[in-house]
């Protein structure tokens, strides 16, 4: 058995014994599903230890007819691209479930249910990245919405179950997209080479101009309203503010990467042609949603929401570096989508520490916090400068590349997309001066500081912000043959310097 | 070229401070400005030796490198870190760790009964470990990590005191308009690695030469918005003002001597790239003199000390940045009176400091008067900064303005007469708006508010302006001896196949012009304040109350760029709601209406979506079936 599909079931495996703890037992509880979620990441700590960096195409491969009717099959392998998104998966499943201790207390259901909720989320999340037959790519990705769902809609605030309800809306649509895509490239290819889900073996078809457009347009239609990307993106910002953090983290952090991660594993690789011709499309898209995000982002009072719109902004950056079709791009997108999920995390645990504390998500209801609470607010504040990709924080380095290959080859794109770094200096900077600056707001006298359980779980997500900001090297050596293979799948390499010497 | 494996120190150590004295927090508030100090003393001592060491080297070891380690490597994008000690670099590092060191010191008194000491010493830590990597980094991605990094240091000590709400604006003020700028040195770069296939400066230097001249332009037009955004020019000039709500030695050291400097090594340090291009050298001198006449003006109306003292340090800036765009001559000037106005204006700044120390944190001049009598040290010091500041030999801007005058006028036709001129009025200006801050701090009657009891600040203070105001005499004879600074940098700035150009004036001609003006515009200052000055500002004519507001800066930029983005910023909002979630909550109802199963799902939840996800398992497997048939 592959080390991958272990990782696989070790999430799961700790989630049916969550049940053998008596249900009013809710610290042994957390406790034992932190120590299990620890194991898994021991586990992908192997993986990655035992990676080889040199190596092409799929590692810990391992695969297994499931329904050989259809040539359907349990088949899993990662590369590169899969390797990082499993780690952050592994990385941030602890984090969250530590920072959110009190998070399932006044749920619809019990303590334990959240727990074992938020285990199968991290299993069907490793297993999304790791799934290398379509079929069971599809199945994950459908399955891994109703612990979602209910992660929201049970345990979430406000208007809770309609921002649940919408988010599954969406997202079936987007799942009906897809399926006709799927059951379209199958049926292409029992009359070419046999019926198969193989994503290896799709890529090699030969599928029409009009076929192809349309197959490529129901994958990427399934991954832009994932991303989420301008105009698929209503869905996001009621999700953030209704989640509570820990379901906000996985889901913008690492759930939503599903779909960049699909748009490069899929659409690109599956689809090359009609890649050429959606390109400019998906830049104009991507350079909105930079934009369109970091605009609403300046407008919004709700700091979750705030969070969203600035999400919605860096995932036009990432779809921006993968449709550039530059080393450079493709690389810095996927590193983008790790430290983005590192970003988006401390902001919102910190946020949502805060929240818990004023009772109120209302920014303007902040005010004064540095002088109040100086770990919390420096926590928040580095998370901002993370958001607004300051260099020696790793979202720069990710950013930069992205920036730097797109000029390579659309350097209208990138000039427009640069000038995102003003507004999100301002959206970052509005946001610390309202909540952190100036004299204390009425109501926050005593709110106090982070506790000795939140400062362990923030504390590596911020030093993981620094180290990689100066060290990216580890994580772009396991990124770069990725990039690559991708590129040769699409037929691209990248544009030679003008002047050369 | 010499290889090191040391160099990294310089930055390693007041890094590592920074973060130690915040990570400590409370524990070290007794020792942490000591600590913070010691550290930056040790990081000048290790720059003295460093320049002593360089010059006891020939002129093809003189500059050394350092590879720390791979930072940034995708395809033929390969960025290490990498430090490079040059003799343009060396320079600023003794005037960063040198002016600093002082610094740190004169503030171990000035905060002393700030409850925060601790936390300001970490964060001028910062400052001096950000600025020595901009300065030492041997690419311009190395160099935009300081480069955004003292940026990070002035908005934290900008905002120091962000408890008082303008001051957090001022600090928000001053981030944003610098990342405009960065804009632009994030565009250069990029057009850097597109044409060139690299961004370290040897690497840029050496395809430079192959390069057209549209990407030399655009380059040159990219670094130049950078240096305004950092250097507070013309355009984006207008955050300097409101940056001076930081303590006192924050805006002596970031906004007079080091940081707002950055501009003009940038453009001097990528002089291959403004040689190679005359339309960006054009740029260069247009925005220099616009800069150095709009700081001079606003000189001339401002009551607060602190503020008229920015306004001078955006004027003199705007003289260097001048200087830069004359062609190969021009970099060495640039660089001494970058020198020479590290050491007055910091002295300067320091003794305005002092002053306020002494008054209640008084800064409207206004409410000064005669304190030359009660302050006779910073009097002094303040005195001997004055002088060099305005040119009269032998101090320091004697040598290095002058220079700067001179090359202008050499600039050739119109061009020539029209910078040189500019850069003469602006003498005029300089010299009045200076002498009226000396007449009105220190002569005349005391005009101090109630319960002031002014007295001169403690020796801790008075040390570093003393040992600065010696620079303010010097160093512009010692930089000027045999062209010492010439030669120096000439192996960076390589003016070597520059043409002087035709004199158009000779030199003692443009000294005596110069002189000339200097004293028309300080017995001008003195005949207009020597009587009695009002307390409260006199409403002043049209002109007068227009320099007041900065020449309409910020008027400008509110009525053209914050009023249009916050309506930007609400329409989209709106549209959010109403028409883009508008339309997809339409097709729900619509849906919902029409079709009684899709109520079903929105009320049935989790069941009906696993049924319906089973479906459309099924259907997928049953359309297979029927495919394979």
């Amino acid at each position: 058995m592959s080390l991958v599909t272990v990782l696989e079931l070790t999430p799961l495996i700790s989630a049916v014994l969550l049940y053998a703890i008596p249900k009013g037992n809710t610290k042994l509880i957390k406790q034992a599903a932190i120590a299990l979620s620890v194991v898994a990441l021991g586990i992908s700590g192997l993986i990655a230890y035992r990676f080889d960096t040199n190596a092409t195409g799929m590692q810990f491969v391992e695969s297994h007819n499931w329904i050989s009717n259809f040539g359907i099959k349990y088949a899993v392998g990662i590369d590169g691209l899969a390797l990082v998104l499993i780690l952050l998966t592994t990385i941030l499943t602890p984090i969250v479930l530590l920072a959110g201790w009190n998070e399932a207390e006044g749920g619809r259901w019990s303590v334990r249910t959240f727990y074992v909720l938020m285990l199968i989320l991290e299993s069907s999340m490793i297993a999304v990245f790791a799934a290398t037959d379509v079929f069971l790519f599809y199945v994950i990705f459908e399955a891994m919405l109703i612990p979602v769902y209910l992660l929201i809609g049970g345990y979430g605030r406000g208007e809770r179950a309609a921002a649940a309800m919408k988010f599954l809306l969406y997202s079936l649509l987007g799942g009906l997209l897809m399926l006709a895509a799927v059951i379209g490239i199958y049926i292409i290819s029992t009359n070419q080479i046999g019926g198969t889900f193989e994503t290896a073996k799709l890529a090699t078809l030969h599928i029409d101009s009009l076929t192809e457009n349309c197959l490529f347009l129901g994958f990427f239609i399934a991954f832009a309203i994932k991303a989420p990307l301008w105009p698929f993106h209503t869905w996001l910002p009621g999700a953030a503010k209704s989640a509570t953090p820990a379901t906000s983290v996985l889901l913008l952090g690492v759930l939503d990467k599903v779909g960049t991660y699909g748009m490069i594993r899929f659409c690109i690789t599956l689809f090359p042609h009609a890649t050429k011709t959606f390109t400019p499309l998906i830049i104009v898209l991507s350079i909105i949603s930079i934009l369109y995000g970091a605009f609403l982002a300046i407008g919004q009072r709700d700091i979750n929401g705030l969070i969203a719109f600035t999400s919605i902004s860096h995932f036009g950056f990432i779809v921006l570096g993968i449709f550039s079709m530059t080393s450079q791009g493709l690389s810095g997108a996927t590193l983008y989508m790790v430290n983005h999920g590192f970003s988006t995390a401390a902001l919102f645990l910190v946020a949502g520490w805060m929240v818990a504390r004023r009772n109120s998500s209302q920014i303007e209801d902040f005010g004064g916090l540095q002088r109040i609470t100086p770990v919390m607010a420096w926590s928040f504040f580095i998370a901002g400068m993370s958001a607004l990709a300051l260099p020696g924080i790793s979202s720069f380095v990710s950013e930069f590349l992205v920036l730097v290959g797109t000029f390579t080859r659309y350097p209208v794109a990138a000039i427009f997309g640069t000038t995102g770094i003003v507004l999100a200096a301002l959206y970052v900077l509005i946001t610390v001066q309202r909540s952190l600056h100036g004299p204390a707001a009425p109501g926050n006298e005593g709110i106090s500081d982070l506790n000795l359980r939140e400062k362990i779980a923030i504390a590596p997500v911020i030093a993981l912000l620094v180290i990689m900001g100066f060290f990216p090297k580890p994580v772009l050596d396991w990124i770069n043959p990725s990039s690559t293979a991708t590129m040769q799948a699409a037929g691209y390499s990248d544009p030679l310097p003008k002047a050369g010497k | 070229m010499t290889t090191r494996t040391d160099l990294v120190y310089l930055i390693a150590l007041p890094l590592f401070s920074s973060a130690f004295l915040l990570l400590l927090g409370r524990i070290a508030d007794k020792w942490g400005h000591f600590f913070a100090t010691a550290i930056s003393a040790s990081t000048f001592g290790i720059g003295l030796y460093e320049f002593f060491a360089m010059r006891s080297r020939s002129g093809d070891f003189r500059a050394a490198t350092q590879r720390i380690f791979e930072w940034i490597s995708v395809g033929t994008f390969k960025v290490d870190a990498s430090l490079l000690l040059d003799q343009l670099s060396i320079c600023f590092v003794l005037l960063i760790t040198g002016v600093g060191t002082l610094i740190h010191i004169y503030s171990i008194a000035y905060m002393s009964h700030d409850r925060d000491r601790r936390r300001f010493f970490a964060y001028l830590n910062l400052f001096i470990a950000a600025m020595l990597l901009l300065v030492l980094g041997d690419s311009y991605l190395n160099l935009y990590v300081g480069w955004e990094g003292v940026g990070l240091a002035s908005y934290l000590l900008i905002g120091f005191w962000n408890e008082r709400p303008a001051y957090a604006t001022a600090a928000k003020k001053a981030f944003v308009a610098n990342r405009v700028g960065d804009v632009g040195l994030s565009l250069a770069i990029m057009i850097a690695f597109t044409q060139f296939g690299s961004v370290t400066f040897s690497g840029v230097k050496d395809a430079a030469l192959h390069a057209s001249s549209a990407a030399l332009t655009a380059l040159g037009a990219m670094l130049l918005l950078a240096a305004a955004g950092k250097s507070a020019q013309f355009p984006l000039q207008s955050w300097l003002g409101d940056a001076m709500a930081g303590p006192t030695p924050v805006s002596a050291l970031i906004h007079a001597a080091t940081m707002v400097t950055a501009g003009v090594y940038l453009i001097t340090r990528s002089n291959f790239i403004f040689d190679a291009s005359s339309t960006a050298r054009l740029l260069v001198v247009i925005v220099g003199a616009i800069t150095l006449l709009f700081g001079a003006i606003v000189g001339t109306a401002k009551d607060d000390i602190k503020k008229a003292l920015a306004a001078s340090t955006m004027s003199q800036i705007g003289y260097m940045i001048l200087a830069t765009g004359l062609g190969p001559v021009g970099y060495a000037f640039a660089i001494m009176h970058l020198l020479t106005h590290g050491f007055f204006k910091a002295s300067m700044f320091l003794g305005a400091g002092s002053v306020m120390h002494g008054m209640n944190d008084e800064v409207n001049m206004r409410r000064y008067g005669g304190l030359g009598k009660v302050m006779p040290i910073t009097a002094v010091t303040f005195g001997l900064g004055y002088l060099a500041i305005i040119g009269v030999p032998p101090f320091a801007g004697f040598y290095s303005k002058d220079k700067i005058i001179e090359t202008a006028f050499n600039a050739g036709g119109a061009r020539g007469i029209l910078l040189g001129g500019a850069a003469l009025l602006g003498a005029a200006i300089t010299a009045f708006y200076m002498t009226r801050v000396v007449v009105l701090t220190f002569t005349g009657q005391k005009r101090w508010a109630d319960g002031t009891h002014p007295h001169e600040s403690p020796s801790l203070m008075l040390i570093p302006i003393i040992l600065l105001s010696v620079g303010s005499v010097a160093s512009g004879f010692l930089l000027n001896k045999g062209n010492a600074l010439v030669h120096w940098l000439a192996p960076v700035v390589d003016a070597s196949g520059a043409e002087g150009g035709a004199e158009l004036f000779k030199p003692i001609v443009v000294s005596a012009l110069a002189l000339g003006v200097v004293v028309l515009g300080v017995l001008t200052a003195v005949l207009k304040y020597r009587g009695t000055v009002p307390v409260e500002a006199p409403a002043g004519s049209p002109l007068t109350r227009f320099a007041r507001r900065d020449l309409g800066q910020d008027d400008f930029n509110h009525r053209v760029l914050v009023l249009p983005g916050r309506a930007i910023t609400k329409s989209l909002v709106g549209m959010d709601f109403h028409f883009v979630d508008g339309i997809v909550r339409a097709v729900g109802w619509t849906l919902s209406y029409l079709s009684l199963s899709l109520k079903k799902v929105q009320n049935g939840y989790v069941r009906s979506y696993a049924l319906l996800m089973t479906i459309g398992a099924i259907a997928l497997l049953a359309t297979i079936w029927l495919v394979t048939l």
